[in-house]
């Protein structure tokens, strides 16, 4: 089959869904053994149930269906192409100007070929601007295409009181401006929208001390350092933590970020399959045993990346074995727990809570405060000599300005408020909130015969739709019912496994699960 | 029919069997025999080769003892014991506790301290909350930031605009987008830090020209026609040129429209402009700005826009109201130059430090004119220079690199900031505290 776009996975990711399901049962035995032993160590551990993660395989049917349909979209892709170089059909994409027309090309014609042909047909179901709060309902503007999607215009109308299940609203934080947010508005009057100088040079506030030594505490950490944006963090602290010379063991599906700051920390990566600890131990091993590829010289350093919860497939990493290997090796672990911080775990504190373990176990803890928070930033947390290197040492603190004070007042607002520490009870009431109604959401699904992926308790949950032309399908008609979801495909996801992916918030009523 | 001529080949067949020479049916069942062999034999991986035993192996992983994470930072690293700032930021800044002149933030207009940008980050923070929760393109996208790029697109008077949520991110972003393995960049040697990340991201070719000397520039363009004969300022050499305006957005030109409004160069001739707003327009986050053609392709392929959530609209909106200011008042511009040039003067004779910068620039360094020798011994001293100015309420900061980071470090130097709101006699005063210090710690 035709892959449009210069995809690479085909037929992989098959054989991969194969081995998970057989893998299930060895898996659960190991689990066994690990239970006992924190048993037996006297932690009190959260864990008595077997972690139930299904990645079912698609009927066959469904496949051959799926690779038909890129098939078909593929030719015609081909015969428009032809079409529109020949000018028999027009061309609506912004073109090079005349003057520059014999230059080098600026992009590659093949990398558009997927772009022009298969995304713009369904591209009205992304971007789609919003005009109030991304709370549980929220209101999205209208949108009209004159010619298939090359252009927009708005029509002036908003559609009201969409169900939101697109945007990262876990603890139902970000909503309309109500009278907790007073102090924000004193913050925002007193300091100012920006900070016009970076870290080093004139740009700390009381207002980020302030926020850095709450974080510390929420997690049960010595320090922490935050920064202005969560994407930045990762690709601007783990060069300053690995270089040359170093290994760094990553998990198939990490996010972009991730691989950017690994790619740019000029260490050598290597990846280990999505959540497989015998793959990992492998790799570990050999790494250890082996050292570096042609020299043989010892590894200065292994870093080992995860994240806590994965955004497309929903599964929660298996925290217990990694740090049962990263013990037995002696390398590092850095989590990034975007979607898990806030999520996860009886009291919101992430990955590590969920599995009763001891947050001094793992060496990074890494996250952002743009999902379940609802601000924007990212953080780093842990010992105090971390910490402080990276004071030093992060490429964002010496060229990057800081955080803007309004949103550092939002994120102490709201982890005083998951601390329980303004009074009441309401932040942990949130959490549990979210957790039943994950798992509320996904019995029912199950229940309906969709194919689901991910783990029991991750409030992220894809569901699988796999062929392209449902997924616009769908969309578009959820829209209609007045159901806000997201649609991802092709490049995001492997080509054959498009899906929709909901966000369960805590701010959702049960009403509002079950109208979906 | 078919049989009979298939036997008869057959036939034939045994007949040159037996009609062979005797060494080459040798020759031949020789090697059959050894492609049987080769089929059947156990292929071994080059890395069992060493034949460790697994007891050995277990040895190997016991001993290993990876570096620390991080090696210990030294205690008094001037990093550890940062200022901290208590209060806004803007003309008038309490570090430390101490109330001091801001000569160290990069508040060009003074917008920071604004009612107006605030009043409008307030009404936006009401209506929506404070952050986004998600990527522009999946309900990340506000009707604000919409607003922004268009204001931004007509201010710059190009086709269109995106927005960054950070200002590290947009210029590193933008450049791996266009610019992949087997592209080759020309790049000034003393381009800021997020663009040397831009094009470590992309793994392209890199080379570096002087600073700001065009001549060696053509020098490179030249060679690499040479090179390729197939490349050929811009047109000459069919090259394409992007632009980072971080600093000069809203402070040269006009209308604050920048270096090219200052020249007076079509701007269509750019391909891209890159800025962020945390300079001029006291925001955070960044922008790119150009043909459609150009910035379109960002939406879909730079990184830190699709994979980071949008930036939150009260930020947005301030940077909307600061445009609109920047465009009722286009006389500040002006007055920004006027001191500009009068700061400039007035720290021309410091016995010391040489002044590093043009006079139209806003920010400009002040430097050793004989150095030390070491770098750490510059730092230190110019460090006691800026502590002094601090006890006579002048904030100051020097300015700060990775060192072992940077391609080309420039030499230690403090940086000094001028703003819009700080008056003559104010611009007088840090001029004459300077000189003062700097005599009494250099000589």
């Amino acid at each position: 089959m035709a892959n449009p776009g210069g995809g690479t996975v085909c037929n992989g990711k098959l054989h991969n869904h194969k081995k998970q399901s057989n893998g299930l049962q060895s898996r659960n035995c190991t689990k066994n053994g690990i239970v006992k032993e924190a048993q037996q160590n006297g932690r009190t551990h959260f864990y008595d149930k077997l972690i139930v993660e299904s990645f079912e395989e698609a009927p066959l049917h469904v496949m051959v269906f799926t690779y038909m349909g890129y098939g078909i979209g593929t030719l015609f892709g081909y015969l428009r192409d032809f079409m529109r170089n020949w000018g028999i059909e027009k061309c609506n994409a912004a073109v090079e100007r005349k003057e520059q027309r014999d230059f080098v090309p600026l992009y590659q014609d093949f990398e558009n070929f997927y772009t022009r042909n298969l995304y713009m047909r369904i591209r009205d179901n992304w971007n789609r601007p919003i005009c109030s709060a991304p709370g549980a309902l929220f209101d999205v503007m209208e949108r009209v295409s004159d010619d298939y999607n090359w252009t927009f215009r708005f029509t002036g109308r908003v559609i009201k009181d969409v169900i939101n299940m697109g945007s990262y609203n876990f603890l139902g934080l970000a909503a309309k401006y109500d009278e907790s947010m007073r102090t924000i508005k004193d913050v925002l009057e007193v300091y100012g929208t920006g900070v016009a100088s970076t870290r080093h040079e004139m740009g700390t506030l009381d207002k980020h001390k302030e926020l850095e030594d709450l974080v510390a505490k929420f997690l049960n950490v010595e320090a922490a350092m935050v920064f202005g944006m969560g994407f930045a963090t990762n690709s601007m602290n783990i060069p300053a933590l690995v270089g040359k010379g170093c290994l760094i063991l990553s998990d198939e599906l990490n996010h972009t970020s991730l691989v950017l700051g690994a790619r740019l920390s000029g260490a050598t990566i290597r990846i280990f399959k999505h959540n497989n600890t015998q793959s990992l131990e492998k790799l570990l091993r050999d790494a250890v045993i082996y050292g570096q590829p042609r020299t043989r010289r010892a590894w200065k350093k292994i870093l080992i990346l995860v994240e806590g919860v994965y955004s497309m497939e929903g599964s929660i990493v298996h925290l217990p074995q990694i740090i049962a290997l990263k013990k037995k090796y002696k390398a590092y672990l850095y989590i990034d727990e975007a979607h898990s911080i806030g999520a996860v775990g009886p009291t919101g504190r992430g990955v590590t809570e969920f599995f009763g373990l001891d947050p001094h176990e793992v060496d990074v803890l890494m996250g952002t405060f743009t999902k379940s928070f609802g601000a924007a930033g990212g953080y780093i947390a842990g010992r105090k000599d971390l910490v402080d290197y990276l004071r030093v040492h992060s490429h964002s603190a010496v060229y990057a300005s800081s955080m803007s004070p309004p949103i550092a007042e939002q994120i102490i607002r709201s982890l005083k408020h998951l601390m329980g520490m303004d009074g009441t009870t309401q932040g942990l009431q949130r959490v549990r909130q979210l957790a039943k109604n994950t798992r509320y959401f996904r019995q029912r699904l199950q229940e309906m015969g969709f194919i689901i992926y991910g783990n029991e308790n991750s409030p992220v949950v894809p569901l699988l739709l796999y062929m392209p032309g449902k997924v616009a399908a769908f969309a578009r008609h959820m829209l209609e019912k007045k159901i806000g979801v997201v649609v991802v495909g092709f490049p995001a996801t492997p080509l054959a496994e498009a899906r929709a992916r909901f966000c369960v918030s805590a701010a959702h009523t049960r009403e509002m699960l079950d109208t979906i | 029919m078919a049989t009979a001529t298939e036997q008869w080949v057959l036939v034939e067949m045994v007949q040159a069997l037996y009609e062979a020479p005797a060494y080459h049916l040798i020759l031949e069942g020789i090697l059959i025999l050894w492609i049987i062999r080769l089929l059947f034999s156990k292929t071994y991986k080059l890395q069992e080769r060493s034949d460790l035993t697994v007891k050995e192996k277990e040895e190997l992983i016991e001993e290993w003892q990876p570096e620390p994470l991080v090696p210990p930072v030294p205690k008094d690293h001037p990093a550890l014991n940062y200022n901290i700032v208590s209060g806004p930021p803007s003309h008038k800044i309490v570090v430390n506790g101490k109330e001091c002149i801001n000569f160290a933030s990069f508040n060009f207009l003074g917008l920071l301290d604004n009612p107006r940008v605030k009043a409008a980050a307030l009404a936006s923070l009401k209506k929506y909350g404070v952050g986004t929760c998600g990527p522009r393109g999946f309900y990340g996208t506000f009707d604000v930031h919409l607003d922004l790029e268009d204001r931004l697109a007509k201010f710059m008077k190009t086709e269109e605009a995106i927005i960054y949520s950070y200002g590290f991110a947009t210029i590193a972003s933008a450049i791996p987008a266009y610019s992949k393995r087997g592209d080759i960049v020309f790049v000034d040697r003393a381009a800021c830090f997020a663009i040397q990340k831009g094009l470590q991201a992309s793994r392209s070719d890199i080379k570096l020209f002087k600073h700001n000397d065009m001549a060696d520039l053509e020098r490179l363009l030249k060679e690499q026609e040479i090179e390729d004969q197939k490349v050929k300022l811009k047109y000459k050499y069919k090259a394409r040129i992007f632009l980072e305006e971080s600093l000069s957005f809203g402070v040269l030109g006009e209308h604050g429209g920048g270096v090219t409004e200052h020249y007076g160069i079509n701007i269509d001739d750019i391909d891209l402009i890159s800025a962020n707003m945390e300079n001029a327009l006291a925001s955070i986050g960044g922008f790119c700005c150009g043909r459609s053609f150009v910035i379109d392709h960002q939406r879909l392929s730079g990184q830190g826009y699709c994979f980071s959530a949008s930036l939150p609209p009260l930020l947005a909106a301030a940077a909307i109201e600061a445009l609109n200011i920047m465009e009722e008042n286009p006389g500040i511009f002006a007055v920004l130059k006027e001191k500009c040039r009068q700061i400039h003067k007035a720290l021309q004779g410091i016995s010391g430090l040489k002044v590093v910068g043009e006079s139209l620039s806003p920010a400009f360094h002040l430097q050793l004119e004989e150095s030390t020798g070491s770098r750490e011994q510059d730092v230190r001293l110019l460090q006691e220079i800026v502590d002094q100015c601090m006890n006579r309420s002048i904030a100051l900061t020097q300015a700060r690199y990775l060192e072992k980071e940077e391609k080309c470090l420039p030499p230690p130097s403090i940086r000094v900031v001028v703003t819009v709101e700080q008056t003559a006699e104010e611009l007088e005063r840090a001029a004459s505290t300077i000189k003062e210090v700097a005599q009494a710690v250099l000589l």
